[in-house]
C-alpha cells in the first residue's frame, strides 16, 4: 500500500528559486549573490523582479562570502549562492571567520549537493558539506526534501537572524510535502508512524525512506519515518521519543557517514539513550560520474539500502 | 583636528600599542606602529562618525550614515583597539586586558565579544576588502552617501581573495570605497620582494580598474591631504586604492628598519627605552 503519493516531480533547486521569487516581492531586505551560476540556482525570477538586489560575483566564491558578510553588516539579508562544493568546502575559512565567528546574518544557499548532480563527477559532488557546516559554532544546517519544503525553507530562513547553510540539489524528485507549508527550523516532521524501527532521513533520502517503509510493511515490519530537514539544531526531542518507542534506528543521508546527520544522532543517543543504529550514507569514499539513480544504487543510498539496514538494526535490537 | 594635535594622539596611541603588547608579552607591534598615523587621522579627522548630542561616538553595527573602517590585516589589533578606545568607543582602561583570558580585546579583532567599534573578525588574511565592498554596496542600496575605508597589508596581497575583490569593485562601480595598502615591504619570512614579490602594485590595481594614489604613511599632513584627494576621485565612479609607504615600528628607533618586531613583544627594558621616545600626551591607561 502506498503510504504517500505525489503528482509531480521537481528539483529542489527550483523550490529555492520559487522561494527567492517570493522573497523578491515580499522581503525588501533580501539580496542575492551568485558566482556565475544563475541558471543552475534558478535565480532568474529574483533578478527580474529586483535587479538592484542581485550581485553577480563572477567565479569568485571567496569574495562572494566576504561581500555577503559586508551586506549583512549594512542591514541586508544576503543569500550567497553557488554549487555546494564551491559554497562550503572551497570557502570554509571565509565562512568560518567572516560569517560564523563574526555572527553574520548570511544564508549560504547551495545547489548540486551530493551524488545526485550525476555526470559531473566527484569534483562537484560534495559529500562533506553538512559536516563542515555543522561543526561551525552557531551555524544552522538545513537540507529540505522536496520542492515545496525547499521553497518554504528558503522563505523561512530570511526570518531567522543568524548564519544558515541551506542545501539542495539538482535531480527531480517527488513533490509530496504540502504546498505553502510552514517551515519550522529545527522541527522534525513525522511522516509515518511505526513501532519496529525509526528511520531518520534528510534531503533526497526522505522519499527513499518512505518507499523503504512501504517495502518493510510488506515484510510485516512497522517503520517510523521522520524527516530531519534541520541537521543543526537537531530535534533531539523527536528523535528521543521515536527511538524510545522503536528501540532501533536507521539514519539516511546523501552525505558521508562521517560528519553527517547520523553522526549527530549517534552523538546524542550515546549520551542519552544508547540504541542500535545503522547508517545509510557514503562510507568514506568520493563519488564518480554516472546517472543519479545508478550512483545512488551503487553507493547504497536508496530505499533498498534503507530496508536492508532497517532489518539489520532490528536484528541487533533482538540480540541486545 | 590640526596636524599637530593628530600627532599628539598618535604619540599616545603608540605608547598604548607598546604597553598592550608588553602587558601580555604577545602581539604585533611593528605593523601597528607603522599604521598608527593613518588610523589616528581617519578616526580623529577624516571620518565622519556617529555621535550623540554631546559629541560622544555611538557604535551601531550597521554603520548607517557614518563612515566606517575595516581592518583586514587584523594582527595590528593593538593599534585599532587603542584608536577605538581613545576615540571613546570603550574605556581606555580596557586596553590592559589585551590578549588576556576573558577579554573583549582578542588577539585579532572580532565582533564575537561585542567590542564597540568592531564589525567583522579579521586575522585570517585577505578577507577584509571583500567585506568592505559588501558594506559599500549596502550603503548604496540604503541611499547612504558616506564612505567605507579599508586597510590591508602588503604581505596580504599574496592572498588570492584580494584579487577577486580587486576585480569586483571597479566592475560594480563601487565609488564609495577608499582602500589602503600598508606597504612596509616586510612580511613574516622576510622582505616582501624576497618572500613573494608584489612587483608594481600601482600598475596592478590600475589594470584592475582602480584609481591609485601614493602617500608617505608616516607623515600626518600628507595623509590628510591624500584622503581629501581620494574623496574627490570617487566622483569618477571608481574605487580608490592608496598605496601607503610606511616604516614598521615607526616612532621607536630600535624597532624600525627591520621586520624583527613584526610579532615580538618588548621586555621591560625595551619598553622603557621605547616609551622614552614617545610623549605621553593623553595619559597612559
Amino acid at each position: 500500500m502506498a503510504l504517500f503519493t505525489y503528482e509531480t516531480k521537481k528539483d529542489t533547486r527550483s523550490g529555492f528559486g520559487a522561494g527567492m521569487e517570493y522573497l523578491s516581492l515580499h522581503n525588501p531586505k533580501v539580496v542575492a549573490l551568485c558566482a556565475d551560476l544563475i541558471g543552475s540556482l534558478k535565480l532568474e525570477a529574483f533578478i527580474k523582479n529586483s535587479p538592484e538586489r542581485f550581485f553577480q560575483t563572477g567565479i569568485a566564491e571567496a569574495n562572494m562570502i566576504g561581500l555577503a558578510a559586508g551586506l549583512s553588516i549594512g542591514g541586508y539579508i544576503p543569500y550567497a549562492t553557488t554549487f555546494a562544493n564551491f559554497g562550503t568546502g572551497r570557502v570554509y575559512d571565509q565562512i568560518r571567520q567572516s560569517v560564523a565567528y563574526s555572527g553574520k546574518n548570511v544564508k549560504i544557499a547551495c545547489s548540486h549537493a551530493g551524488l545526485t548532480l550525476g555526470e559531473d563527477g566527484a569534483t562537484h559532488q560534495i559529500l562533506e558539506d553538512i559536516g563542515l557546516m555543522k561543526m561551525l559554532p552557531g551555524m544552522v544546517v538545513i537540507n529540505p526534501c522536496d520542492y515545496n519544503q525547499t521553497k518554504a525553507a528558503t522563505i523561512a530562513v530570511a526570518e531567522y537572524e543568524g548564519p544558515v547553510y541551506l542545501r539542495f540539489g539538482r535531480p527531480v524528485v517527488p513533490v509530496f510535502t504540502p504546498e505553502n507549508q510552514t517551515f519550522e527550523i529545527g522541527k522534525a516532521v513525522h511522516l509515518i508512524e511505526g513501532s519496529d524501527v525509526s528511520i531518520f532521513a534528510t534531503g533526497h533520502l526522505v522519499w527513499e525512506a518512505i518507499i523503504a517503509a512501504e517495502m518493510l510493511q510488506e515484510k510485516g515490519i512497522s517503520a517510523e519515518v521522520i524527516n530531519i530537514h534541520t541537521i543543526k539544531p537537531l530535534d533531539t526531542k523527536a528523535i528521543h521519543a521515536s527511538v524510545a518507542k522503536t528501540g532501533c534506528l536507521v539514519s539516511a543521508e546523501e552525505h558521508q557517514i562521517n560528519g553527517g546527520l547520523g553522526d549527530s544522532i549517534a552523538q546524542y543517543l550515546a549520551l542519552n539513550l544508547p540504541t542500535p543504529q545503522e547508517f545509510v550514507g557514503v562510507n568514506d569514499s568520493f563519488g564518480e560520474s554516472g546517472k543519479p539513480a545508478d550512483l545512488m544504487e551503487k553507493y547504497g543510498l536508496n530505499a533498498q539500502a534503507i530496508v536492508e539496514k532497517s532489518i539489520k538494526a532490528i536484528a541487533r535490537k533482538k540480540v541486545n | 583636528m590640526q596636524t599637530i594635535e593628530l600627532q599628539k594622539v598618535a604619540s599616545q596611541v603608540r605608547r598604548d600599542i607598546l604597553r598592550q603588547v608588553h602587558g601580555c608579552q604577545s602581539g604585533h607591534p611593528g605593523g601597528s606602529l607603522g599604521c598608527t598615523d593613518l588610523l589616528v587621522e581617519l578616526y580623529f579627522n577624516s571620518m565622519t562618525l556617529k555621535t550623540d548630542a554631546s559629541g560622544k561616538v555611538v557604535f551601531q553595527m550597521d554603520g548607517l550614515n557614518e563612515d566606517v573602517f575595516f581592518l583586514s590585516n587584523g594582527h595590528i589589533s593593538p593599534l585599532l583597539y587603542s584608536v577605538l578606545a581613545r576615540r571613546g568607543y570603550f574605556p581606555v582602561a580596557e586596553l590592559a586586558s589585551f590578549r588576556k583570558l576573558n577579554t573583549r580585546l582578542q588577539g585579532h579583532p572580532t565582533p564575537h565579544e561585542h567590542l564597540e567599534g568592531i564589525r567583522i573578525a579579521s586575522g585570517s588574511l585577505g578577507q577584509g576588502l571583500s567585506v568592505a565592498i559588501g558594506v559599500a554596496q549596502a550603503k548604496k542600496l540604503n541611499g547612504d552617501s558616506s564612505i567605507v575605508y579599508c586597510l590591508m597589508g602588503d604581505g596580504e596581497q599574496n592572498e588570492g581573495q584580494v584579487w577577486e575583490a580587486a576585480m569586483y569593485a571597479p566592475h560594480h562601480q563601487v565609488n564609495n570605497l577608499i582602500a589602503f595598502i600598508d606597504e612596509n615591504g616586510q612580511q613574516i619570512d622576510g622582505p616582501t620582494e624576497k618572500v613573494m614579490n608584489n612587483l608594481d602594485l600601482e600598475a596592478k590595481y590600475k589594470a584592475f580598474g582602480w584609481q591609485v594614489l601614493r602617500v608617505d604613511g608616516n607623515d600626518m599632513a600628507s595623509i590628510t591631504a591624500i584622503i581629501a584627494e581620494a574623496k574627490q576621485l570617487l566622483n569618477n565612479n571608481k574605487p580608490v586604492m592608496v598605496i601607503m609607504k610606511t616604516e614598521m615600528g615607526a616612532g621607536v628607533d630600535f624597532m624600525m628598519h627591520s621586520h624583527k618586531w613584526h610579532g615580538v613583544a618588548p621586555n621591560d627594558e625595551q619598553l622603557a627605552t621605547a616609551l622614552g621616545q614617545l610623549e605621553e600626551t593623553l595619559g597612559d591607561y
